[in-house]
């Protein structure tokens, strides 16, 4: 990590250095590369990462997290809190300002009418809005004047910042998406690919799927900003090819999220074209226990639901002594190198809501024999394979395809083996795994395996819908088309009462005891959750771009505005 | 495997009035060759074919006994020992990590790549075979038949037009979805996926041959020497062994060694669509594409893997040549 | 034989109806969701509204009947709008405004007509696969030929050496291969091709030949790989034949012999492979676009069956069907042409 302190701080000092005279459009062009490419330019039609963080170039939010997790106002004056009244003291409002002065890429001013309307936007239910949930409890927008909005919502809400905070609820324009409401919301393939926005760019071409071309935007609030005249993002590939490109050849000044095995991505910046940052968020990479049985014997509708508990994986010792085989520090280095920690934690970040939970973390290959043998569980028929009652310690393991997951898949059934416990592995296509056709046994939420590895995080830096997952009866299961968040079908009345009091608590040392309480309840205490990496991002870019400032709590872009040509 | 009228040639009875000086011959004094023996003799005299065979039969001993005498599981992992280089690399960088214990080097979590090798070969050369000779059988069948039979063209070729515009990736989806369960408790993890793996490559890759073959069907069932086998009585399905299957070998033979190569590839392509062996089960194909990341620092990795699958499809076609020509008496005996 | 193709035409709209028929079935019994790719954060409850908002609520017969309409009758409408509107040869028409705004075929991903996308892409998979598929004819049957006449010289031997393990390479492994050395240790082309490049003079000519380069080497390795072989093995079965004794009896030179009675006997099977070909190069190269992000019709395929895109890949599956029963039949009235023998009714 202190490649990033460094590179922060020359940042830091240089970025202030060239704003006395800068110059908007100055520094020329600008090459950014992802290798998703961006099919749509607003976040509510597709809610894809790559389609966020392409629209936030041109599209804003009220305010952004910034590098820290901290809230930094963008269009409005200042973030509202309880303490300076834009938060009402029951929680129920939240009142934001505009910041004077602001207009749209157009020239026409921005106002309190264009906020409202994008709410409104996204709650049409015909709309399919992705960001839906964002939205979620509101009762009434209220516009008093150009530059006030007022949300109200109809229960006390801990966390307000759900709607326009972030880059996942940015400002539309009225006037544009006007008559794209609801079951229109897909014909308007003009404004879906070039909305006109307040941030530092504005759309010249959209190639779905392909290439954008951009230029600097004529209206930005900031004069001076931003220093490229025109930015390509240009999409496709795959993560080597653009890192590559940046690393390597140096066509490429700016290349996302490349998720490379580490000793790949440090061979590739020895070239000098250019330098891996990383940064930390709450993506933690994590094996989960399903709870139920998925035997295939059990007549469908009947497999992996909560009416037959799993025949081995119910026993808290087999969890545990599952745990205590990983060493986690291997996996970091084999499979994350500086873009990875190992961590016990479902909720590694941010610091008030992290426990300091760090027990796993040394592996006790002795420790997990002891336990599965105490607990019953011995090589009776001498086959290596332990079993108890005529069953034996016999897994699936289950994840997507991707270099890194099957790298760990080999380690840790290796270290399984070892602790007498036989495993199966199987990959499965992402598109198949992450995606919830009730059709298909291979969906993560239908479960059909013993273990599964994958990884999750949460948006913003509220923990509460996120532990809200693990409720009982969220589970997914024939009757909800197998729909549901809680994929291990946990269920523990007593963790259940403990989330209502976390969605009644507001005061924050308080939210962070009680969500430490829970992370602990999944993970430490029941181990119905194994977390095993708390995954940075990895971002490139070349030595002659400055200003970057990776940020895992909003767009990777949220800064482009400040990005400029190092030696002109 | 005569194929040809002018093959027939006609060996004279010698007992018959005393015929001119030239012609007193004793009469066969051994009996006639079979055709088999001057097809093998032919064929051994080609070289390329020889060279092909050995390098096959090397290859197929290697991957059938190489883990008696190289005994190291393939799916052991030795972290300690993990991005080791292959021992020849001593010879030119002296600093390289290389060993005995592992002589042509190890992956990135450490695996043997000598006992991948082996390991890999017999999946590898398992399904080529396999899934090659299903298309192969397919094509050909539904090639021959619909050149031979009008009435059959028609449905059979648009059948394969059917099977041509098909889009792959969801064919395999749905043949996991429904096959992979039964499949995998009848034959086990590694056999049900082997079954459906070739399948899936055979059923995928046969129309190319069976458009091929009849194409050539057309022309040929319109020469002489079919309407001559025809004109005397001669059925269908023994014009189709006798006349017409010997003269579509050469395509047939091209098809198969291409087909060898496209199977032993696509099989990687299916484990990366989860439809393929679990993945820590080494494969050639697999190797190869996990190895490219790392090419530049690791080029064994590539190339091994590589010069084993090439050494392979050139042993075939090789083979394929020299069986063209051993079974072609236009050119046997010459 | 002209009837013979004029029967096949009419028979080819069933056949295609059948098969699109077949393909939307396939799709719909495809596990896949095009949820996948939103994120997890977003709750299941918001992603089934988004799903109802596809139209993916309605049975698959009505969802198949709406895909019909679209491309058979409002597409066609657009098309002829067009046509009478913008278009050099027949703008001189009166508008015909048929198109009345009803729903088009739209991506999913994109919320945009997919013909526009197809259309967009178009010319960078012409250029690119197109352009090595002609290279990699016009090296294969050069090659084919002459190893077959000069069977088992040294030039033969090379041929099916770099031939076969060309062809036993994938292209997954080229394509980087070739970007290592080219682009990163030599810098002669650049890795990433970029569509937006417009060729208006010589030097930005020259800049689309270099990146170029490298995927037609790709691609033209493989045509040409597997053209010589069938080019090769035709030729050597037809050489040996009793006619060709006959037209060297004759006193035909050997280049009339060769290229003309040798090579037009041999020709079927070629014309089989490039004719299956054909389609393919609209259809892209899924692995090569995707290597050197030329973004054409294959890299659009592939991110489309990733992103369970149903409209889209219906559609383009159903072009390569409909380019792939033309091709075929075109195929069919060659061998017609090559061999008179060959008769179809």
């Amino acid at each position: 990590m202190t490649l990033k302190t460094l590179l922060l701080g020359a940042v830091a000092t240089s970025a202030l250095a060239p704003a006395a005279y800068a110059e908007r459009g100055e520094d020329g062009h600008v090459n950014i590369i992802y290798w998703q490419a961006p099919s749509i330019m607003t976040p509510y039609l597709s809610g894809g990462t790559k389609d966020i963080e392409a629209a936030s170039l041109v599209l804003e939010p009220l305010g952004r997290y910034d590098q820290t997790g901290a809230l930094v106002p963008y269009l409005a004056a200042e973030i509202p809190t309880v303490e300076n009244g834009g938060v009402s003291e029951d929680l129920t409002t939240i009142t934001w300002k505009l910041k004077e002065g602001l207009t749209w890429s157009d020239g026409t001013p921005l106002t309190s009418a264009d906020v409202k309307f994008t709410a409104d936007y996204c709650m049409d239910p015909e709309g399919g809005c992705a960001q839906l949930a964002k939205f979620d409890h509101i009762s009434e927008i209220e516009t008093p004047d150009d530059l006030t909005i007022i949300v109200h919502f109809d229960k006390a809400m801990p966390n307000p910042y759900g709607p326009f905070m972030g880059g996942q609820s940015p400002i539309l324009q009225k006037a544009q998406f006007e008559s794209c409401m609801g079951a229109a919301a897909s014909t308007c393939t003009e404004a879906n690919f070039k909305p006109v926005g307040t941030g530092p760019f504005v759309v010249d071409e959209f190639k779905p799927n392909d290439v954008i071309s951009l230029s600097a935007n004529p209206n930005y609030r900031d004069p001076a900003k931003p220093a490229f005249a025109t930015a390509t993002l240009k999409g496709g590939g795959d993560a080597e090819s653009a890192a590559r490109a940046v690393l390597q050849t140096g066509e490429m000044d700016y290349a996302w999220n490349l998720q490379l095995a580490p000793d790949v991505l440090a061979s590739m910046a020895e070239a000098g074209a250019g330098v891996p940052v990383s940064a930390f968020g709450t993506l933690v990479e994590r094996i989960e226990m399903n709870m139920t049985d998925p035997s295939p014997d059990l007549p469908e509708g009947e497999r992996a639901t909560v009416a037959h508990p799993h025949p081995i994986l119910s026993d808290l010792n087999v969890r545990k002594a599952l745990s205590m085989a990983i060493d986690r520090d291997l996996l970091v280095e084999v499979g994350y190198g500086q873009a990875g920690r190992a961590t016990c934690n479902l909720v590694p970040a941010p610091e008030m809501y992290a426990s300091p939970n760090t027990d796993c973390l040394t592996q006790d290959l002795d420790g997990a024999k002891a336990l599965l043998e105490e607990a019953g569980w011995t090589d009776s028929d001498g086959d290596g394979i332990r079993d108890k009652d005529g069953e034996k310690l016999s897994l699936l393991y289950q994840s997507s395809t991707n270099a890194v997951r099957q790298d760990f898949q080999a380690l840790i059934k290796d270290w399984w083996n070892q602790i007498g416990v036989e495993v199966e592995l199987r990959n499965v296509d992402s598109s198949v795994f992450f995606g919830g056709d009730p059709g298909s046994p291979d969906t993560f939420q239908k479960f059909y395996a013993d273990v599964e590895m994958y990884a999750n995080n949460f948006d913003g830096t509220d923990p509460q819908s996120y532990l809200q997952m693990y409720r009982c009866g969220n589970e997914p299961k024939p009757s909800s088309q197998w729909q549901g968040e809680n994929i291990n079908r946990y269920c523990d009345p007593a963790y259940d009462a403990l989330l209502d009091e976390l969605a009644a608590t507001g005061e924050l040392s308080k939210r962070g005891e009680i969500a430490k309480k829970l992370n602990e309840m999944l993970t430490k205490d029941s181990y119905t959750i194994v977390p095993l990496v708390d995954r940075g991002r990895v971002s490139a870019h070349s030595n002659s771009l400055g200003g970057v400032i990776l940020n895992t709590w909003d767009s990777e872009l949220w800064n482009a505005a400040d990005w400029y040509r190092i030696d002109g | 495997m005569t194929d040809s009228p002018q093959d027939d040639l006609i060996v004279a009875a010698p007992e018959t009035v005393a015929p001119i000086e030239a012609l007193r011959d004793k009469g066969p004094d051994a009996p006639p060759r079979s055709k088999w023996k001057d097809v093998w003799a032919q064929f051994r005299k080609h070289r390329g074919a020889m060279i092909g065979a050995f390098f096959l039969m090397l290859i197929t001993f290697g991957v059938l006994l190489g883990p008696y005498l190289w005994t190291l599981d393939a799916q052991k992992l030795d972290i300690r020992a993990k991005d080791m280089r292959p021992i020849y690399t001593a010879l030119w960088n002296p600093e390289a990590k290389t060993g005995w214990n592992h002589p042509l080097g190890s992956d990135q979590l450490g695996r043997d790549n000598l006992a991948q090798l082996i390991a890999g070969g017999r999946a590898s050369m398992a399904v080529g075979w396999a899934a090659m000779l299903l298309s192969l059988i397919i094509g050909t069948g539904v090639g021959v038949v619909a050149g031979f039979f009008k009435r059959l063209d028609g449905p059979l070729m648009r059948l394969t037009d059917l099977f041509l515009s098909l889009p792959i990736l969801p064919l395999l989806l749905v043949a996991v979805t429904l096959f992979r369960q039964p499949l995998r408790a009848n034959f086990g993890p590694e056999g049900g996926m082997f079954i459906l793996i070739v399948a899936v490559v055979g059923i995928t890759s046969w129309m190319p041959t069976a458009r091929i073959v009849r194409g050539d069907v057309l022309a040929l069932k319109e020469r002489e020497f079919v309407l001559a086998a025809r004109s005397i009585g001669t059925r269908p399905f023994a014009i189709i062994r006798r006349h017409l299957l010997p003269n579509v070998l050469s395509p047939i033979m091209v098809s198969a060694t291409l087909g060898l190569a496209t199977a032993i590839i696509t099989e990687s392509a299916l484990s990366f669509l989860g439809v393929g062996f679990p993945s820590d089960f080494p494969t050639w194909g697999k190797m190869l594409a996990d190895a490219v990341a790392r090419m530049e620092d690791y080029p064994e990795r590539v190339v091994l893997p590589g010069i084993a699958i090439s050494l392979t499809v050139l042993g075939v076609n090789y083979l394929g040549d020299g069986l063209r020509d051993a079974l072609d008496p236009r050119i046997r005996g010459r | 034989m002209l009837t013979f193709a004029v029967r096949r035409l009419l028979l080819s709209i069933p056949t295609l109806l059948f098969i699109s028929f077949v393909i939307f079935m396939l799709l719909q019994l495809a596990p896949g969701d095009p949820m996948a790719q939103v994120p997890l954060t977003v709750p299941p409850d918001v992603k089934e509204k988004m799903r109802q908002a596809l139209g993916l609520g309605e049975p698959p017969l009505v969802q198949y009947w709406k895909w019909l309409v679209q491309v058979f009758w409002t597409e066609p409408k657009i098309f002829i709008d067009w046509l009478t509107r913008d278009s050099f040869l027949l703008g001189w028409l009166p508008d015909t405004h048929l198109y009345q705004n009803e729903l088009r075929v739209l991506s999913w991903q994109t919320r945009s007509p997919v013909m526009d996308i197809v259309l967009q892409r178009l010319p960078q998979t012409l250029w690119v696969v197109g352009l090595s598929y002609i290279v990699g004819i016009l090296i294969a049957l050069p090659i084919g030929i002459y190893s077959a006449y000069r069977q088992y010289s040294v030039f033969d031997q090379a041929g099916t050496f770099v031939t076969m393990v060309g062809f036993s390479i994938p292209p997954f492994f080229t394509g980087p291969l070739l970007i290592v050395i080219f682009s990163v240790y030599l810098g002669w082309f650049p890795s990433i091709y970029d569509t937006t490049h417009v060729v208006n003079d010589w030097d930005s000519f020259t800049v689309q030949l270099r990146q170029m380069v490298m995927p037609i080497m790709v691609l033209a390795l493989q045509t040409t790989a597997q053209l010589s072989r069938y080019m090769r093995a035709s030729m050597l079965d037809n050489l040996g034949q009793d006619y060709v004794r006959t037209a060297r009896a004759k006193g035909l030179s050997e280049a009339i012999v060769v290229m003309v009675h040798v090579l037009r006997n041999s020709m079927i099977p070629v014309v089989t492979v490039i004719a299956l070909g054909v389609p393919a190069i609209f259809g892209g190269a899924i692995i090569t676009e995707n290597v050197f992000k030329v973004n054409g019709i294959g890299q659009l395929l592939l991110t489309a069956l990733f992103a369970n895109d149903l409209p889209m890949v219906m559609t383009l599956t159903f072009i390569f069907a409909f380019l792939i029963v033309t091709f075929n039949l075109i195929a069919d009235v060659l061998y017609g042409l090559l061999d008179p023998r060959i008769r179809y009714d």
